[in-house]
């Protein structure tokens, strides 16, 4: 009875877990399925948005995830400013997105070393007067921390969707990731629309920033456990594909939180890396990939 | 004639560095160019595979670590001599340079870069939970206590780290100049074209592969008795990995000079910020420089100058 309760618990754990993993990913998603582009810099910039709301809350004391939906336009605009960099100094030249990805490393060092010189090391947190409570349903308890990114996760996750692929811009991004010529032909700017895409990759980063610290407390190089969770689901989840990503995420979560509940916390790390090791080597286009 | 100069170089290097231990007293020029020392092996060794065959690695940490970590358990269970330590951690990261190599045949550009950072963390993790290799509390290591021909196990240490160093440069230039080299490049070009051209591509990559691993391994040997506290999150490090392709692409990853020079601009560069200003600003140096070459002169410091050279004869 008590290894049911806890595989239930880990169950779910997993589940909820695997909402806000969905929410990190998405960027990944995006920016590498539809552009190309592998920003690996992404989770350093989930960590920038974190500590945006970490600011946001502890001197104006905003809600943390109004605090991160907020914090999505500068992002956007930032992920705007970085593609059209990018686009300038390594799309232009047709320069190998190998140079393009030691590129982002850097930017992902930089982040880091960045917050660490300004913030220090010690772990932030953010206060809300939900997060400390949970709610029992039966055998399970489901704490407010885990369950409010889950439910914005899945939310990000749907309105995306929705974007993508009712709106015209959505369409047009969808257009110039299948042939950009052909986008252009039609008299779209392909720069624009994956201006757009980028920018929209970039202010999930910001609302995933907010999950990541209701969740647990941040410190500057925590992107880095987050870089082989997010490849590896969108790499599972089949690039480019936003339900791929929310499926490839919960299986992840429910992964992790197995090995964590009935093996070890410090092994979950190899869990990921090793599932991305696997999906790599056996079917690289994911599971709902094309 | 070129030959003989290179070979007279490479003496002249390592009878240099043995006739230093004579004469330097401060320990401490021993223990900062030991890393200046390792900088280079790790970089020379990251261009065989990253800079001639075209593969980003960011996994240097990994093969370093298993390198390390095989010289640490053969030290406090068998107490092995260094030379054996070298043999067998370059043997162990051969092994897993050999898996890699094997990899590439699947992955290509990104992904292999991805599946690369992925494979560090998992070797990280995996040395955690292993308590044999002293798991997340870290091993102790204790230097012997005699020593000959030496001084002391730190001068003796700096000798091992020249002669692996001349060791490896000598082995990238004759890599460079010779069939494997041209294999390589061929690969690094375009792989399908190199493979109807006759270049048997498999066979090539799986081999930069395990040389480029079996030297990092080989750096990574002597470690335990240089740092003698080992753990998995220093030893096995994303600054490692960061470093090691930040020096070839910033000195130039053309040619053996290239990496050789980004090891000793930017490791020397490092030393001295860590003393004089913070060990953090050091880090923040090496992510600019890395970026700014990335975007202004992507062919390094070599590249610029070759540029420059060619301006002039113009």
């Amino acid at each position: 009875m008590l290894t049911l309760d806890l595989f239930v618990n880990a169950i779910v754990a997993g589940i909820l877990l695997g909402g806000f993993l969905a929410a990190v990913s998405l960027g990944i998603s995006i920016v590498f399925g539809y552009l190309d582009i592998v920003n690996i810099a992404h989770p350093a910039f989930v960590v920038l948005g974190s500590y945006a709301v970490y600011i946001l809350n502890s001197t104006f004391g905003i809600d943390p995830l109004l605090a991160g939906i907020a914090m999505a336009a500068p992002f956007y605009l930032l992920g705007i400013l970085i593609y059209r960099f990018y686009y300038a100094f390594f799309e232009r030249h047709g320069a190998e997105s190998l140079r393009g990805l030691v590129f982002f490393f850097g930017i992902l060092f930089l982040v880091e070393v960045g917050l660490n010189i300004t913030y220090g090391v010690d772990y932030r947190m953010v206060n809300a007067f939900y997060l400390g409570k949970s709610i029992e349903i039966g055998l399970v308890g489901i704490p407010y921390r885990l369950l409010i990114p889950f439910v914005a996760g899945v939310a990000m996750i749907f309105i995306v969707y929705l974007y993508l692929s009712k709106t015209f811009y959505g369409m047009a991004i969808q257009g110039v990731a299948q042939d950009s010529l052909a986008a252009r032909l039609m008299g779209a700017d392909p720069i624009k629309i994956k201006s757009v895409a980028f920018g929209m990759g970039m202010a999930t980063a910001s609302v995933a920033g907010a999950l990541l610290i209701m969740i647990s407390p941040i410190e500057p190089s925590m992107g880095r456990e987050y870089i082989g969770r997010v490849f590896a689901i969108a790499v599972l989840g089949g690039m480019g594909s936003v339900v791929g990503t929310l499926v490839a995420a919960v299986l992840l979560g429910i992964a992790e939180s197995l090995t964590s509940t009935f093996y070890s916390p410090s092994m979950a790390p190899a869990v990921s890396f090793g599932i991305l090791l696997l999906v790599l080597a056996i079917r690289p286009s994911g599971i709902f990939g094309r | 004639m070129k030959k003989a100069a290179l070979l007279i170089l490479a003496v002249t290097v390592i009878s240099g560095g043995l006739l230093l231990t004579a004469y330097i007293e401060n320990q401490y020029f021993y223990f900062s160019t030991y890393i200046v020392l390792q900088y280079i092996i790790l970089a020379t060794a990251w261009n065989i595979l990253g800079g001639y065959t075209g593969y980003v690695n960011f996994g240097t940490g990994a093969y370093f670590g298993l390198g390390a970590y095989t010289a640490g358990y053969l030290i406090t269970n068998f107490n092995l001599p260094l030379p054996w330590l070298i043999v067998a951690g370059g043997t162990s990261s051969a092994v897993l340079g050999l898996a890699i190599g094997y990899l590439t045949l699947r992955l290509k550009g990104v992904y292999f870069s991805i599946a690369t950072l992925a494979m560090s963390i998992v070797i990280a993790t995996l040395i955690i939970n292993t308590p044999a290799l002293g798991g997340a509390k870290g091993m102790y290591i204790l230097r012997p206590k005699e020593v000959s021909f030496f001084s002391n196990y730190m001068e003796l240490l700096f000798a091992t780290m020249v002669i692996i160093a001349v060791f490896t440069v000598a082995l990238a230039w004759f890599i460079e100049n010779s069939w494997f080299g041209r294999g390589l490049a061929a690969i690094r070009d375009d792989e399908v074209a190199a493979a109807c051209n006759g270049v048997p591509v498999l066979r090539l990559k799986v081999l930069s592969a395990t040389t480029s691993g079996a030297l990092m391994g080989i750096a990574g040997a002597p470690y335990p008795y240089y740092i003698s506290y080992m753990e998995p999150l220093s030893t096995i490090s994303l600054d490692m990995a960061v470093n090691s392709l930040a020096m070839p692409l910033i000195g130039g990853t053309g040619s053996w000079i290239g990496p050789v020079l980004g090891a000793i601009l930017l490791s020397t560069t490092q030393q001295v910020a860590t003393v004089t200003i913070s060990s953090e600003y050091n880090l923040l140096i090496v992510g600019i420089l890395l970026v700014g070459f990335v975007i202004l002169a992507p062919n390094g410091l070599v590249g610029l100058f070759q540029s420059l050279l060619k301006r002039r004869t113009d």
